[in-house]
């Protein structure tokens, strides 16, 4: 598979998890597990262009799949997602952040201009624990002003 | 010569809303956290749990285990080489059960192996029978049976005063988890000469190294813990989980060992809120001074201690709220159960205590016909005044009335009459339509004391060196996402005029005990001590460089600089060392009477619900708080602190709880174990009172749990306002609000 624009590949056994394969046998720890079923965004990345739970894909599946993660999203900058984010203050323990950028900068690319309402229906999937949410509303806010 | 006016005020000092360092490795994914460890050879760990609440272990083989290809160690409670209990305030539990089980999911075996799954494998291999027994599971029952780790008191006044008005309520607080979204992870590295390294997400490293040697039968300094990544904590870290599990692996295979908690082990892999059970009985005047209260407070510890002595104290203390009374009785009970395990999270308590008193005062108002918020303000405690059930003066900011005068004037949300479903309970379910709506409107205050209490020695170890590479803070506290490394860093630069400083977080070889993140302590105990060395270390640089200013130019005198910063630390850096306690605290009396808490912070909640009764749906519109800080070293992180404050209340009130039947856990998953999501989560209007505190870094004090003790008990007012209901337990569920409560106990059945 291609990931992050580089192709890769590994030996996976059957069950295992794209997340599973990403984190463990290509080291690429950004993507995060933390429920292990879909319900918190913690591990979303893109594949194929489509935003999807890592944790729910069978590694096996994505075979010859485009994949790009929270590492492949900025390049040499920061993706306008993950500097709004910093700024404003919408990370604490930071654990769900990668799977909020990954799901942020998805909407944004469907929708360059999402209203609050839409961006928080966007990002139901998504759960973070510390914030409360509304630092990353605020972040995510200010890229629609700017664009 | 270098001559100018006055020094300028130092770039992100205190009182600014500066960015974290590890922001953008967090936002770009190479931050590392305990779960991304990684190192050649390393080994994969599993545990073997036991599947009842109440068990003894009849036959144990690991025989089939051990016999499996990639599995490197299996090992069992006799493979333990020290002491095979740990706890964090008393050694009660086994580190692996060897005999007894008590509760459902404690650790019986360890495997380590060459990959998860072989580990997983070989933990199902081991073979094991049980007997199992009758778990005693109803705290009530073992109240009666007097299965308790602790009681606790406080009697204070006449006990026959009396007023009145009376109103009596029963009241149940549901079992909360912390839900840090990072699992319990970790990774324990052998030196090769008996010792280990243990990386790990915690909330202490020094109490984990201290029941890691007792449990390993090691020296002190065999054992470094070091302070990993921590994915949120919230109470969950405060106890070990798989520390001494990981560091007896290691050394058993010589190789790293990497555990790593699945979600529904976390649910068993670490304490929970308690839940609570509060009878209350309030007696007032016409006019509502209060005039008596009586609490009795049952929480249920489950199976082992924990921090259950503490949490039921802080109940007690907490139980009559931020207000005026001089005759109090309440009694409080930590029973021992064969539920989960239950110890700190968020609130410690004081959450238990606040869902209790604030219903008791709305049922107060209404039985006096007095608006709700003037009977708060009426017996509003003040700096000065006893608090009520320790007798302690309020030596401390504790502008209790200005909260709730100025919560009340906050403005409130505008009468919704849009159909559009996703601003109706029930959400996109289409459920509801508008005219089925009723709001609601309900107010809570709370009170939370600050550090640790009680007579306990509390201090926190800082060293803060001025090198010609700029400032080092070094401290063994953690960071778990409220940001104080930053605030560290801004006491720091304001302290010493130095901008650039970097905070490291040192492993227990290196400095001694900052305390735990947790009791809202590290702004005051940690931002504390490195204030002191601080300016113990600008002390001894205005001496080296004889002047009477510092900067990060180096010492000036009247004006002109004397001793660039290069000479000042060109050969010796000024590196000073210090242990901050805070003012001491007294242990309770036979009576819980005494100077017992250091510090108190204030804050109330006002929540806009929307119900419909009919359906048993509701949604929170708005929530606004108005909190009691000191001072903001970083207003950012503090808004931060109460907007994820108040979320985890607003969970308490309307999803979440662990549910456990015969002591056995029902929903130990995200599917079914319900977090806010971005849709839950209201707007929140927050204000501030930045008035000093008694003692903490520029008058700061801790923020990150009072936002968390009223958030619950405003929104499940809230719902009561909408419905009339007596919704005397929390989480409120559909059928509570569409069926009606439960019958309320009667105060005088207790």
């Amino acid at each position: 598979m291609t990931v992050n624009g580089e192709a890769r590949a590994c030996d996976v056994k059957g069950s295992e998890s794209l997340l599973f394969a990403l984190r463990e046998y290509l080291q690429l720890t950004g993507s995060k597990g933390a429920c292990e079923q879909g319900e918190c965004g913690s591990c979303s990345v893109m594949l194929d262009g489509e935003l999807v739970c890592s944790c729910l894909v069978m590694a096996a599946d994505a075979h010859g799949s485009e994949v790009v993660t929270v590492e492949g999203l900025g390049g040499s900058e920061l993706h306008p997602v993950q500097k709004a984010l910093v700024d404003a203050g919408a990370v604490q323990c930071g654990f769900c952040t990668p799977g909020f950028v990954v799901a942020a900068a998805a909407l944004l690319d469907e929708n360059p201009a999402p209203s609050s309402d839409e961006m928080r229906e966007a990002l139901a999937g998504n759960i973070c624990r510390c914030t409360g949410y509304g630092a990353i509303l605020r972040g995510l806010e200010t890229l629609v002003g700017d664009r | 010569m270098t001559t100018r006016v006055r020094t300028p005020t130092v770039r992100d000092g205190v009182g600014v809303s500066t960015s974290r360092t590890d922001g953008i490795p967090k936002v770009d994914g190479t931050y590392l956290y305990s779960s991304d460890l990684y190192m050649d050879r390393m080994l994969f760990g599993a545990t073997l749990r036991c599947p009842h609440p109440k068990a003894r272990i009849t036959r144990l083989d690991i025989g089939p285990a051990v016999a499996m290809t990639g599995v490197h160690a299996v090992l069992v409670g006799d493979d333990v080489p020290g002491s095979n209990a740990f706890g964090l305030e008393s050694a009660d539990q086994p580190v692996l059960a060897t005999d007894l089980v008590e509760y459902w999911g404690q650790a019986v075996a360890l495997v380590a192996a060459d990959d998860p799954e072989t580990a997983r494998l070989a933990v199902e291999a081991i073979e094991i029978e049980y007997e199992v027994l009758e778990p005693l599971t109803d705290p009530e029952e073992a109240d009666r049976r007097d299965s308790a780790f602790h009681r606790a008191r406080c009697r204070r006044g006449p006990q026959d005063a009396s007023g009145a008005v009376v109103v009596e309520g029963y009241y149940e607080v549901g079992m909360q988890d912390q839900a840090p979204l990072g699992t319990e992870s970790g990774l324990a590295i052998p030196d090769g000469q008996g010792g280990v390294d243990l990386h790990i997400a915690t909330q202490w490293t020094h109490v984990d190294r201290d029941q890691i040697v007792a449990g390993l039968g090691v020296d002190e300094d065999m054992v470094r813990v070091h302070h990993a990544g921590v994915g949120g904590a919230f109470g969950a870290r405060e106890d070990v989980s798989l520390q001494i599990h990981l560091c007896l692996l290691a050394l058993y295979t010589g190789r790293p060992v990497k555990m790593e908690y699945s979600r529904a082990e976390s649910f068993v892999g670490h304490v929970h809120r308690h839940p609570a059970q509060l009878w209350m009985r309030h007696e007032a005047d016409p006019d509502g001074t209060l005039r008596r209260i009586e609490a009795r407070i049952i929480i249920d510890g489950g199976a082992y201690r924990s921090t259950s002595d503490s949490v039921v104290g802080n109940a007690v203390y907490h139980a009559a709220g931020p207000y005026r009374c001089d005759s109090v009785s309440v009694e409080g009970v930590a029973v021992r159960t064969n539920n989960p395990p239950c110890g700190a999270m968020r609130g410690f308590g004081a959450v238990q205590a606040c869902f209790g008193h604030e219903a008791q005062m709305d049922k107060l108002a209404d039985a006096l016909g007095m608006d709700r918020v003037e009977l708060r303000i009426r017996n509003a405690l003040r700096r000065g005044d006893r608090l009520a059930t320790s007798g302690q003066v309020i030596d401390t900011s504790a502008p209790v009335t200005e909260i709730l005068e100025r919560l009340r004037r906050m403005p409130l949300p505008d009468e919704n009459s849009s159909d559009d479903p996703r601003l109706l309970p029930g959400g996109t379910g289409l459920t509801t339509s508008r005219p089925m709506v009723k709001r609601g409107v309900g107010y809570a205050v709370g009170l939370k004391n600050l550090c640790f209490s009680g007579g306990f020695d509390d201090y926190a170890e800082a060293r803060v060196a001025i090198t010609p590479f700029g400032v080092e803070v070094h401290t063994a506290a953690v960071e778990v996402g409220q940001g104080l490394g930053m605030a560290c860093a801004q006491i720091a630069r304001t302290v010493l005029g130095i901008e650039d400083v970097v905070v490291y977080y040192d492993d227990t070889s290196k400095i001694g005990s900052a305390g735990s993140t947790s009791a809202s302590r590290q702004t005051q105990m940690t931002g504390g001590a490195v204030m002191e060395a601080a300016r113990m270390a600008r002390q001894i640089a205005l001496e080296r460089g004889g002047g009477d200013e510092l900067d990060g130019e180096g010492v000036w005198k009247d004006g002109v600089l004397v001793t660039p910063m290069k000479d000042l630390v060109g050969r010796e850096n000024i590196d000073y060392h210090t242990r901050f306690h805070h003012p001491q605290t007294d242990a309770p009396d036979r009576n819980g009477q005494g100077d017992i808490h250091v510090d108190f912070a204030f804050a109330a909640h006002r929540a806009v619900v929307d119900v419909d009764q009919e359906l048993g749906l509701f949604r929170v519109v708005q929530i606004d708080t108005v909190q009691d800080v000191g001072f903001m070293i970083n207003p950012r992180s503090v808004v931060g602190q109460i907007e994820g404050g108040t979320m985890q209340g607003i969970g308490l009130a309307t999803l979440e709880e662990i549910v456990v039947e015969d002591g056995v856990i029902k929903n130990p998953t995200f599917t079914d174990y319900l977090l806010p999501t971005f849709l839950d989560a209201p707007p929140i209007e927050i204000e501030v009172i930045e008035e000093p505190s008694s003692f903490g870094p520029f008058g700061a004090k801790g923020v990150g749990e009072p936002p968390t003790v009223s958030s619950t008990a405003a929104v499940v007012a809230a719902i009561r306002d909408a419905t009339g209901l007596e919704l005397n337990r929390t989480p409120v569920r559909p059928e509570h609000v569409a069926l009606g409560s439960r019958q309320p106990a009667v105060y005088s059945d207790c």
